[in-house]
């Protein structure tokens, strides 16, 4: 959201010209959770319980975080059955 | 009888009259015939007296399958309005209608409407805003409403508000206007009136609003129609907080602005078809005049019997009516005033706490850089139905000439027909 326009040059209607994509929210938190792979046992309870969709599920089905859009609420690591994320500073 | 026509017929005046057919309808009738011609693609409204005739005849159409309107029967304003707004983001024609209650339950509704330039149409039946419960007419309903980004257009008779229900279309989806317009009628006054009106042929009127058309907008996945449409997805109504919001806000000064000058090409196309020519400001013996009222809907008829009648008693009086409160034409107000001493601001509305009704404060704020103005007085009349009766206007005349002769304004404010004054 650097560069912003003026209102002449703004989509009427309000409509939003950038996609949610292009707005990047992960500084808006503090920690971010770091996964323990060893202990991971792909159930992917941390890609559906992630509030902003911030974790996608690899290839291998293991999942990994976008820093880009985690808000680091910990979610994640409260609903891991087998506790391998741990909320750490980002 | 007068049906709204200010000038000259356009045309061949046999000839623009013998495909019309006359007919008896109540202001309410009115709105649903011409929305019946009109054939919207959704019409989503909830009754209320005393809109609730437009509704019943309405759904009557749909029933005996006049339209191909999709009926929606909602349980409130507030979902009727919501019901309007998203048939109209899908691209469809959408009309409602409402009154008092059920205008102040669309409320947040309207402003979402006219933010996200959707080009709705609403009949609203003029009537008192409880409380205590009144169903007669003021105009406390829609002037509550008059910051919300609405075009407002206030009718005098059965007549104009059967053209109105067309040309509000033609206004509302014109490109360099796309925002939404109420068409007002005085509650039972005009509403369940009958009076002749003049009606075109359906086709006619099919050809006159023509299809809707869409802005191009820039969405997120780039140009498209400002619709929402799964070919080419659009965000529409997202949150807009401090660095958008203001400048989206612009958007609409910008419309309404605008539109001042681009109803006039609407009302212009309708006048060649119907040989009936609206102004935004109806001046009616102004030429000479002394002193003269200045106000909306349908207590004008009364004004200017009143007027005629002063004038045969040789008084000079002369009376304008208003018939686009929003935007309000400055221009137009000022040079149909002219060079009159004294001007009174005549209005169904009040607003508590404030120096003067709505109209008189605008119409003050608009003159007080000139160095000519009218004195201005303002009368309040006709709250909750109220009859505004002839002798209500005398005293209204009565006063302004006072004013013209001690030259002071004793009072800004005065409630006419009220007892106790």
């Amino acid at each position: 959201m650097s560069q912003k326009r003026a209102w002449q040059d703004l989509p009427k209607g309000a409509v939003s010209y950038k996609s949610s994509m292009d707005y990047k929210t992960g500084d808006w938190g503090v920690n971010a959770p770091k996964i323990d792979y060893d202990k991971c046992i792909k159930c992917n309870l941390c890609h559906f319980f992630c509030p902003e969709g911030a974790i996608s599920v690899r290839d291998d089905e293991t999942p990994e975080v976008s820093l880009d859009y985690c808000k680091g609420c910990g979610i994640c690591a409260k609903e891991c059955p087998v506790q391998c994320m741990e909320m750490v500073r980002k | 009888m007068r049906q709204g026509v200010s000038g000259a017929v356009y045309g061949d005046g046999e000839e623009v009259m013998a495909k019309q057919r006359l007919m008896g309808l109540n202001g309410d009738e009115a709105v649903a015939y011409a929305t019946k011609q009109v054939n919207p693609d959704v019409v989503a409204a909830y009754p209320i007296t005393p809109q609730t005739i437009i509704v019943e005849r309405f759904s009557e159409y749909v029933a005996d399958g006049e339209v191909e309107t999709e009926f929606v029967a909602v349980e409130s304003e507030h979902s009727a309005l919501s019901c309007s707004v998203g048939a109209s983001a899908a691209g469809a024609r959408a009309f409602t209608a409402t009154a008092a209650n059920g205008l102040a339950l669309m409320w947040e509704i309207l402003y979402i409407a006219s933010s996200l330039r959707l080009p709705i149409v609403m009949a609203i039946a003029n009537r008192a805003l409880s409380g205590p419960i009144n169903i007669h007419n003021d105009h406390s309903d829609s002037m509550g409403a008059r910051d919300s980004g609405w075009i407002q257009i206030y009718c005098e008779n059965a007549q104009e508000v059967y053209d109105a229900s067309i040309t509000a279309w033609r206004v509302a989806e014109h490109m360099k206007i796309q925002t939404p317009v109420m068409v007002c009628l005085d509650g039972f006054t005009l509403s369940h009136t009958m009076e002749n009106v003049m009606t075109l042929p359906d086709e006619e009127i099919q050809k006159f609003i023509g299809e809707r058309g869409f802005l191009t907008v820039e969405g997120h996945m780039g140009e498209g129609e400002l619709r929402l449409n799964p070919e080419m997805p659009l965000t529409m109504g997202p949150l807009d907080l401090q660095d958008f919001y203001f400048e989206h806000k612009m958007h609409q000064v910008e419309a309404l602005k605008d539109s001042l000058e681009y109803i006039k090409d609407v009302d212009e196309e309708w006048a060649k078809l119907s040989g009936r020519k609206y102004e935004y400001v109806e001046p009616y013996l102004m030429e000479d005049a002394e002193m003269a009222l200045i106000g909306m809907g349908s207590m004008m008829g009364t004004i200017r019997h009143m007027v005629d009648e002063l004038r045969s008693e040789g008084v000079k009086a002369g009376m304008i009516k208003l018939r686009l409160f929003r935007p309000l034409p400055v221009e137009a107000i000022k040079k149909a005033v002219g060079d009159v001493p004294v001007l009174g601001v005549i209005e169904k509305a009040i607003s508590f706490g404030a120096p003067a009704s709505p109209l008189m404060e605008e119409l003050m704020t608009s003159y007080y850089h000139d160095k000519e103005k009218p004195m201005m007085a303002n009368y309040v009349v006709g709250l909750g139905g109220r009859d505004v009766s002839p002798d209500i206007i005398k005293q209204a005349y009565t006063s302004l000439e006072k004013i013209k002769e001690t030259g002071k304004v004793e009072r800004l404010s005065t409630y006419l027909g009220v007892r106790g004054e």
